[in-house]
């Protein structure tokens, strides 16, 4: 019986009730999350992985812009459906430059994690502007605008400055030539391309939108599509060393 | 003498629309330009009223109470609620519109503005925040005056909130269609809109424990404890979710300090006690006061009401990372998270037969109250919904309805059954109490529009239902070869028929809620009829 007449301290002092509120709730979320900044599985570093190009980035940008994750994920999970249908499954290292993570809670469409390489750069220019004239029975929106709307890269060395400052390590010289290294990841055989090469060795330099001359939205998206799920080596990669 | 209150205020707002405006002409963003536009307007009509409604009072202080009675502060309440049904026409006009799009893709009309990937969280924050959020806003300030005796603080701040929050719901809501967006499912608003939101929702603690403060009742009612661990937890909820760096304050862009695994399980923290504490701890505070009020019973049991409370809050917020089994989460998380959300069962039952059981002695009324009726099946659905999670957080039922239709089904047996059913009957509730009229303009309309949104929810989850598990089932299917049996597309065109179900469903969802549109308006209208002219309306009394 007087156990029932003690709660009465917070049916009488709504301060009493405000802190006993805030102690009750913090506790689930410390406890679930605080150990995920230090434990080797969450926070294992994998060879090959690297920060997205400035092209990519912005590819990234116009994923979360157009809201692609109300329809796709980027999360394979350790099933044998799911890695016969989209390849190994995905890594926490993976995702560690993506602010904000984009893995995603539901599959309208297939998910993402890997498409990179799966298709060619024609194949996924025509299927945003048409999905219809490759897949007739997809339900997907068509995006024609995308290669109509030239890239926009005014804050672009900002934008890898924020990413650098919230941790992913770009370089100096990365972030001062972000607006550069934009055109010559998506146009090949000019000398900003070279300069591209020279910092960015790993990414892939291609008119990703199949016209050299001008930067579109659809090259900075096609190049982050291509990019995705294709940094680490799986042929090279020990599953056992980071099993999770 | 113009009050601190107000000085405060005029000032604060005039400093925000002269900022407004620096960053309105600076700005090369067109969304950022749009929308300090819009804050600049904002700002400057909310100085003007302040003075406005200053010198129209000559600045005289408002009564606390008149003839011994608590002077209650309904203005805002009744702006809330009539927020709360116009948002919920658009948001589930907008969740039609998407429903058609799965259904039939012309619909997107290939344009970046109507595309499903911008209406989808146009449509849920809709719901969600615009809908739900008035609601509770609406009815936290009307129960926490009533069951206090006493009238909210200030002049100024009660407005402040509820505007505010309206104004933060134009920009949230507009952002996405312009394409400012975080893409954080529930967490959309970019920084600047979160931002404004912050301020608002810290005005609104202030709001609800200033009234609390003043209250004339020594102990402090169950549904504000509800309200509190709501307003507290969204904040701390909203604030680490949320905690962004801008690319720069001219700049609509941010970047989420927090990236990949850690992120994810910051999300879905937030995500899962956006559903626990937006749409659970507030609504049901809504059932701990209008449930009583409506069946005219006291809460079935008080001790049972404690022991709810404290394990709801508790438990609730470890239930997060049940959204990612078999990913790059650790599995002990995810576990956790499963172990807690079945451990919920208990509260959440716990909860509903406290709602249930309040009916005791009054059970008849359902046969003749459909207000009363509309919240006894939400709690009902309450229960259905909270029974489905925790079986679907389960590793291995999740490994087939995670990623399918089956959440959304679930996410709307909840939302359409308990938040909106539960909402519908508080709203049928506040305005006749509102607008002083003695009853709803019609009962037999409620009625109506009880029996089509039922139907249109049945329609709607179990076509769900349907579609989820059979997608889930041909995405693991192998023939006898051992390939996968299906390509992904094709479970795609197998699920157009339940699309089109599922459409209808919430076609009918909506018409319901058009008909409780026009009931309530009527409501309001004809009770304005009855005092200036009072015969020709006099015939349409409510039906019994």
């Amino acid at each position: 019986m007087s156990a029932w007449k003690k709660h009465e301290v917070f049916e009488k002092n709504s301060f009493v009730l405000l802190i006993g509120i805030l102690i009750v709730v913090a506790i689930g979320g410390l406890v679930e999350i605080a150990p995920l900044f230090y434990l080797k599985s969450t926070i294992e570093k994998v060879e090959g992985m690297r920060p997205y190009t400035p092209l990519e980035l912005a590819g990234r940008n116009i994923f979360i812009r157009e809201g692609c994750y109300t329809c796709h994920s980027q999360m394979i999970r350790t099933m044998r459906d799911e890695l016969e249908r989209y390849g190994h499954y995905s890594l926490a290292a993976e995702s560690m430059y993506d602010h904000p993570f984009q893995w995603g809670s539901k599959r309208t469409g297939p998910d993402l994690a890997r498409v990179g390489g799966k298709y060619s750069d024609d194949w996924h220019v025509e299927h945003l502007t048409d999905p219809r004239s490759l897949v007739p029975a997809s339900i997907m929106p068509g995006y024609p605008f995308l290669a109509e709307n030239r890239l926009n890269i005014r804050d672009i060395e900002a934008d890898l400055s924020v990413n650098a400052f919230l941790g992913t390590p770009y370089t100096q010289e990365q972030i001062e030539n972000a607006m550069a290294d934009v055109r010559g990841q998506a146009m090949p055989d000019t000398d900003a391309a070279y300069e591209f090469e020279e910092r960015w060795p790993t990414a892939k330099i291609r008119a990703f939108d199949g016209d050299p001359k001008d930067v579109t939205e659809m090259d900075a998206l096609v190049a982050y599509l291509q990019v995705l799920g294709t940094m680490v080596d799986f042929s090279i990669y020990d599953d056992k060393a980071n099993a999770r | 003498m113009v009050s601190l209150e107000e000085g405060g205020f005029a000032i604060f707002l005039v400093l925000l629309a002269f900022a407004c405006l620096i960053v309105a002409g600076k700005t090369f963003d067109q969304v950022m330009a749009f929308h300090a536009g819009i804050g600049a307007l904002v700002a400057a009509v909310g100085v003007f009223w302040i003075f406005k409604t200053y010198f129209d009072d000559g600045g005289e202080p408002i009564p606390q109470e008149i003839d011994g009675k608590p002077n209650y502060n309904l203005g805002p309440v009744k702006f809330g609620s009539a927020a709360a049904m116009f948002w919920g026409l658009a948001g589930f006009s907008v969740g039609l519109l998407i429903a058609l799009q799965l259904a039939f893709p012309a619909l997107n009309f290939d344009l970046p503005w109507t595309n499903f990937g911008r209406m989808r969280p146009l449509h849920t924050s809709a719901v969600i925040f615009a809908f739900g959020g008035n609601v509770l806003l609406a009815t936290s300030m009307y129960v926490v005056q009533r069951t206090s005796r006493a009238r909210m603080p200030g002049k100024i701040l009660p407005w402040f909130v509820i505007i505010g929050y309206n104004v933060f719901i134009v920009i949230a809501g507009t952002g996405y269609l312009l394409g400012a967006t975080q893409s954080k499912e529930y967490a959309e608003p970019e920084w600047y809109a979160d931002l404004w939101l912050t301020i608002v929702w810290v005005c609104y603690l202030l709001l609800f424990l200033g009234t609390l403060w003043k209250r004339k009742e020594p102990h402090i009612y169950v549904a504000n404890w509800f309200y509190l661990a709501f307003i507290v937890t969204i904040a701390m909820l909203h604030i680490t979710n949320n905690l962004t760096i801008p690319v720069s304050i001219y700049s609509t862009k941010s970047y989420i300090v927090w990236s990949g695994v850690q992120d994810a399980m910051v999300q879905w923290w937030y995500g899962h006690n956006a559903v626990g504490f937006f749409l659970t701890a507030g609504f049901l505070a809504i059932m701990y006061y209008f449930i009583p009020k409506r069946a005219e019973r006291p809460v079935y049991s008080y001790r049972l009401s404690i022991v709810h409370f404290w394990a709801l809050i508790f438990i609730y917020i470890w239930a997060g990372p049940h959204h990612l089994h078999y990913t790059a989460l650790p599995q002990w998380a995810s576990t956790l998270g499963t172990t807690f959300s079945i451990i919920l069962w208990m509260p959440s039952w716990g909860g509903m037969i406290n709602g249930l059981m309040t009916l005791s002695g009054a059970w008849d009324k359902l046969r003749t109250d459909p207000v009363l009726r509309m919240m006894v099946v939400s709690v009902a659905f309450y229960g259905m919904s909270t029974f489905e999670g925790p079986l679907m957080s389960l590793r291995s039922v999740n490994s087939l309805s995670h990623y399918t239709d089956w959440t959304i089904g679930h996410v709307h047996s909840g939302a359409l059954g308990w938040v909106g059913y539960i909402s519908f009957g508080a709203l049928y509730c506040l305005i006749p109490w509102l607008w002083n009229k003695k009853s709803l303009y019609s009962l037999k309309l409620v009625n109506w529009h009880f029996w089509l949104s039922t139907l249109g929810i049945v329609l709607y989850i179990t076509a769900m239902w349907v579609s989820g598990i059979m997608q889930g089932l041909m995405w693991r299917a192998y023939d006898q070869l051992g390939f996968l049996e299906y390509s992904f597309v094709e479970t795609v065109e197998a699920m157009h028929p339940f699309y089109i179900i599922r459409a209808l469903g919430g076609a009918l969802f909506l018409l319901g809620a058009i008909i409780m549109a026009y009931n309530l308006w009527m409501t309001v209208r004809h009770g304005e009829a009855e005092e200036a002219e009072a015969t020709p309306v006099g015939s349409l009394a409510p039906a019994e």
